[in-house]
């Protein structure tokens, strides 16, 4: 396969990006997005150039590392993750436009490698159940209903990887947050904090800089994990019911 | 009382009030085109015209319409309170391709939408709830009680053919708004569940298609004098 | 040097308890006078940070990646073991410590993997106060499986997630305690060589990733959580980031470095698809389960999956079931994978490289209908079709062995401190518990026990002896020695400008050592291997190519770092499997066969781990044994005839 590719590069967070094209005809169908770009950053290092830096892991899907928006769309075309599409997706003789995840609280850092620090913050905000190691009761002792199980998971298989916020028109992190908050809003253990978790997270959401969400599900049709927008509307009655019952809480991290 | 400022400084509180302020909006068109539809008897606009006298001097339905304007007000500004906030958590540099696959266009554009809305709202406010209200409106004596002859302004306007146009253009604009505005609005409030889901989809698609086809459908059937 | 396991006397099941009451203790007043570094954040690393941080303790934890969420523990998918008997079959702590160190084919300690069958009943517990969902039964009581061909049902899972899972609670404590300020994180930040001053570590070397700033850190302590060093075969199941440096650089330090030559083969991996491939993706071992393996009888050059069907089944060579009649297609996974590497070898491979062997499902399709093998496997499928684009409901899936895990480690006594004193290695980054070959669903269990059970216990032992005032600070002359050799070592990286790129040396090592130091090793094949990687190394410091600049993100110039200590490394496992001269646990050593060719172990010459200490520049590495003595379990040859 041949194909064009258009791909945004920045030296730095303060440098000034640009898109670059590159002519790229040793493809294979079989290659995943990511060997396609080692493919050409060899060329690059051969060249002398600078290789085109992206953020890559595990590339099994699950690290939620690799963020790519390709053509217009987080991960490229296909529902998953960007290191396990493969080029049989794409026509041979294709452009390819690349770019960055784009979002205020996500600034670039490198070419298409973006800060996603904030999502940690939010994290620490509040998602976790307080317990210290040790002392806990056994396992088995809380039983949890199968289905409310299946419907926690669901929502924990969150990787971080930012596609909803990528996706969002308004920069939005709701699925990320909600996902998180809905874990520990199904299972008893995060019932004790259930309330201060959720103003927490949804502070610290609100003061990185995320956009709100206006509902066009496009975080959840792009979800390389299919979190599904129920939890957003969970975490809209969690913290409606939270701010009018709740004692007025300290914002910020901590116990 | 800091709780209730924050609860609607957050992005969450801000949505909460387009959902309420929306879902009254939509309360409101039904109530409107209850009236409205009674354009379509053919007695010379009397049904009509007692509605609108009773709306426009019932004391009950004057507050809730002040009500109706500050929630327009209200949804607007909040609208575009967040669609600024938005528009910079996006960052400086913004998408060169955006395919739109994921998402279908009216969520997209709910901001257009409204606008659109807005600007009619204002032409229709100018053009019949002022004349009505401090225009130099004709009377009819009904049963020896002298009413404003709002249907005959009515059926002026909806004589005139770019106004007929515009006014149908508009409804399809409320539409798409409805259409992704009706179910957002449960959304929002958190109410989503299996085993309602289903309903509200159906409710609120049936509601954007409906109301706004009928309420083309007034000026189209004068127009044409079906 | 001699080599001080510190195992406890005693009965095995007192010897934890025992040790524990023995250990000195830190004042609760005075743990915030400590500092520990925790290197990684993995399973172990993450939740060492967690415990540490709760008991008062001041954390710096350090991860390369942008969020300690990323770590590689995440990509676990089978299950995590736990001797909790919940489903009443008969498990019990000292069947686990049975099983682990049989598994390991008694190359482990005793006592460590006694203690390790204790705390997993703890961990579970722990982890399901966290909130990590595991999978339940209807009741919403916890669900178990079998798993590895264990005889009892000890696993408990999350979907085929439970790596993430784990990992995602342990982040979650690691995030409470970055909020109270007990843990300072470090994102984006290598650790590129450790302090060591009068014989004690005292603290890092780092380079922040996005700045290229080097920096010191110093400690009462260093914990190194790692991982395994597997990607020093270029292709293997780790994430691309994985890499030996923290380990090697702290070996080259005075840390003794355990069994190298110890890797695991996992058996169904995603073949290579052509020279671009950049990783292997695992397949779930469940899927041998059901599908057969086979290849034909006479070798077709060249055979793609969609025309498998024309091969007729009297063609056809099912070569696990006719060899190992009694486990079939379910012999463990060394046997597994050496078979299927011995077909390939033999020319008769399959696909279009011929490295690879078919995985058949027509039969089980056939026999319980294609809505029973899409329950079970259906998820896998899709994943298999998503990469290869074969559709395995219609053709067999092809599949081969690929490096999936290191048993070999940093050497670590009883407390996990390594030969160094206040160096400790947690997690797959040490050697303790898996002997010479690692239990399906053992790894997470081994992260978590070294993270949240053991290290809170032993560490305040050696804190409290040294005492909080003993610190060295950052402008101790050490320090800035190291950070001048980091820095030279950067600059020289940069300074060659040769003409190979430095994947394509860590490629060339990959392949030197897959095919003279993977599965099936002799002693010829490893004298090649050994001055293979020799001149590799002299030729990468004199031709490879790093472009870019120290001062900024360069993710060139991070792999060169990671592959020059793999070149290093590579020598030395060769060196080990020189000096193993057995069969043992997942590598296959040709000169020491039974007559009807399996694994013979040689428990006589070979019952020791061994463990290397560095002497310098091009210096062989000096070789301690530390003699491996059994008590309890008596050994055992495998067979699954």
């Amino acid at each position: 396969m041949k194909i064009t590719l258009k791909v945004w590069r920045q030296k730095s967070k303060d440098a000034k990006g640009e898109f670059k094209t590159y002519q790229h005809d040793h493809v294979s169908s079989d290659m995943s997005f990511l060997e396609m770009m080692d493919v050409l950053n060899t060329q690059l290092i051969k060249k002398g150039e600078e290789p085109i830096h992206f953020d890559h892991d595990c590339r099994e899907g699950i690290c939620g590392m690799c963020s790519m928006y390709i053509n217009g769309q987080p991960h490229g075309p296909l529902q998953t993750t960007t290191c396990q599409l493969h080029m049989r997706t794409f026509k041979d003789g294709e452009t390819i436009t690349v770019e960055p995840w784009r979002a205020q609280a996500f600034p670039v850092i490198k070419d298409l490698v973006v800060d996603r620090s904030a999502f940690d913050r939010i994290q620490q905000a509040g998602g976790y159940v307080s317990v210290n190691t040790g002392g806990v009761p056994d396992a088995n002792v809380i039983p949890i209903p199968k289905k409310i199980a299946d419907e926690a998971f669901d929502a924990a298989a969150c990787i971080g990887c930012g596609a909803c916020v990528a996706a969002c028109k308004n920069a939005s992190a709701m699925l990320f947050v909600s996902a998180k908050v809905s874990q520990f809003a199904l299972l008893p253990q995060g019932h004790a904090e259930r309330k201060e978790r959720v103003e927490k997270m949804v502070e610290q959401m609100d003061s990185e800089g995320f956009g709100s969400c206006t509902n066009t599900r496009a975080c959840e049709a792009e979800c390389p994990k299919a979190i599904s927008v129920a939890n957003i509307a969970r975490m809209n009655r969690e913290y409606f019911s939270a701010m009018v019952s709740s004692y007025e809480v300290k914002v910020g991290g901590g116990e | 009382m800091k709780w209730l400022i924050d609860l609607f400084s957050s992005t969450l509180g801000r949505k909460v009030l387009m959902a309420l302020t929306g879902l009254f909006l939509i309360l409101f068109l039904a109530v409107h085109l209850a009236g409205n539809l009674q354009l379509l008897k053919h007695d010379g606009g009397r049904a009509f015209n007692v509605y609108a006298e009773f709306m426009s001097t019932n004391p009950l339905i004057q507050v809730i319409s002040k009500g109706n304007f500050f929630f327009i007000l209200l949804h607007a500004g909040v609208s575009l309170g967040l669609t600024i906030r938005n528009r910079n958590a996006r960052g400086g540099v913004g998408y060169a391709v955006i395919s739109g696959k994921s998402s279908i266009w009216s969520s997209r554009n709910m901001g257009i939408l409204g606008t659109v809305i807005l600007v009619f709202i204002v032409i229709h406010l100018k053009d019949f709830w002022a004349q009505m209200h401090w225009g130099g409106i004709e009377t009819v004596m009904y049963d020896g009680k002298e009413y404003r002859d709002l249907s005959k302004l009515v059926a002026y306007w909806f004589h005139v053919g770019w106004y007929v146009a515009l006014y149908c253009f508009c409804m399809i604009a409320i539409g798409f708004h409805l259409w992704h505005g009706f179910i957002s609005a449960f959304q929002t409030l958190g109410l989503n569940h299996p085993k309602y889901n289903p309903l509200i989809h159906f409710v609120g698609k049936a509601f954007a298609i409906v109301v706004p086809a009928l309420f083309a459908w007034i000026p189209l059937a004068m127009y044409f004098n079906i | 040097m001699k080599l001080e396991s510190k195992s406890p006397e005693g009965p095995l099941a007192e010897k934890w308890t025992k040790h524990k009451f023995n250990l000195k203790l830190v004042n609760p007043a005075n743990k915030r006078k400590y500092e520990i570094i925790v290197v990684g954040t993995g399973l172990a690393g993450a939740s060492a940070a967690a415990s540490l941080g709760e008991l008062g303790y001041n954390v710096k934890a350090f991860c390369f990646q942008d969020s300690p969420r990323r770590a590689h523990s995440i990509a676990a998918q089978g299950g995590i073991n736990a001797a909790k008997n919940y489903q009443n079959d008969g498990d019990s702590i000292y069947r686990l410590f049975y099983d682990t160190i049989k598994g390991g084919d008694y190359r482990a300690r005793e006592a460590n993997v006694h203690r390790l069958a204790e705390v997993s009943v703890n961990i579970i517990d722990q982890c399901v106060a966290q909130g990590v969902p595991f999978a339940r039964e209807y009741g919403g009581l916890l669900a178990n499986r079998s798993f590895g061909g264990a005889q009892v049902s000890r696993t408990f899972y999350a979907r085929g997630q439970t790596g993430q899972q784990l990992l995602l609670g342990a982040y979650s404590a690691l995030n409470r305690q970055i909020a109270n300020g007990k843990v300072k994180m470090y994102n984006r930040t290598e650790m590129l060589d450790v302090v060591v001053v009068d014989g004690k570590a005292r603290g890092i070397v780092t380079r922040d990733l996005i700045t290229g700033k080097i920096e010191a850190h110093s400690a009462h302590a260093v914990l190194l959580c790692t991982g395994g060093y597997g990607n020093v075969f270029y292709l293997s199941t780790n994430a691309k980031g994985s890499n030996v440096t923290a380990a090697w650089r702290a070996h080259k330090k005075g840390a003794l470095f355990a069994n190298p030559c110890f890797t695991q083969i996992h058996p169904t991996c995603i073949p290579v698809s052509g020279d671009h491939q950049s990783k292997l993706t695992l397949m779930s071992e469940s899927l041998r389960n059901d599908g057969r393996v086979w290849v034909p009888k006479v070798a077709v050059k060249g055979l793609k999956a969609k025309d498998a069907r024309s091969i007729a089944e009297a063609d056809r060579d099912y070569f696990l079931e006719r060899k190992y009649p009694s486990f079939g297609n379910l012999v463990p996974r060394d046997v597994a994978s050496r078979n299927g590497k011995m077909m390939c070898d033999e020319g008769r491979g399959v696909g279009a490289t011929g490295l690879a062997v078919f995985l058949d499902f027509a039969d089980a399709i056939k026999r319980d209908g294609r809505d029973v093998i899409s329950a079970k496997y259906g998820n896998l499928f899709d994943m298999y079709k998503q990469i290869t684009g074969d559709d395995p409901y219609e053709m067999p899936m092809m599949i081969f062995p690929a490096v999936h895990y290191t048993m070999g480690g940093l050497w670590v006594d009883y407390n996990l401190m390594t030969s160094v004193p206040g160096l400790y290695a947690l997690g797959e980054a040490n050697f303790s518990d898996h002997g010479a070959n690692r239990l399906g669903a053992s790894a997470l269990m081994q992260g978590l026990a070294d993270g949240y059970f053991v290290i809170p216990y032993t560490i305040g032992d050696y804190l409290a002896g040294i005492g909080w005032n003993d610190k060295v600070s950052t402008d101790h002359p050490v320090f800035k020695e190291t950070i001048e050799a980091v820095n030279s070592r950067v600059q020289k990286l940069l300074s060659i400008k040769g003409k190979k790129t430095v994947d394509e040396f860590h490629r060339e090592l990959g392949l030197t050592l897959w095919e003279y130091c993977g599965m099936s090793r002799n002693d010829a094949g490893l004298r090649i291997a050994k001055k293979k990687i020799q001149e590799l190394r002299t030729e990468f410091w004199q031709n490879v190519d790093v472009v870019g600049s120290a001062n900024e993100l360069n993710m060139e110039l991070e792999k060169a770092g990671r592959v020059a200590d793999f070149l290093e490394l590579g020598e030395l496992m060769v060196d080990d499997a020189l000096d193993r001269k057995e069969s043992c646990g997942c590598h296959f050593r040709e000169e020491s066969q039974t007559t009807d060719g399996e694994a013979l172990r040689i428990d006589n010459d070979y019952a020791y781990s061994s463990a290397w200490e560095y002497k310098g520049e091009n210096q062989p590495e000096e070789l301690h044994k530390e003699e491996l003595k059994f008590e309890n379990v008596k050994l055992t040859q495998r067979s699954y005839k």
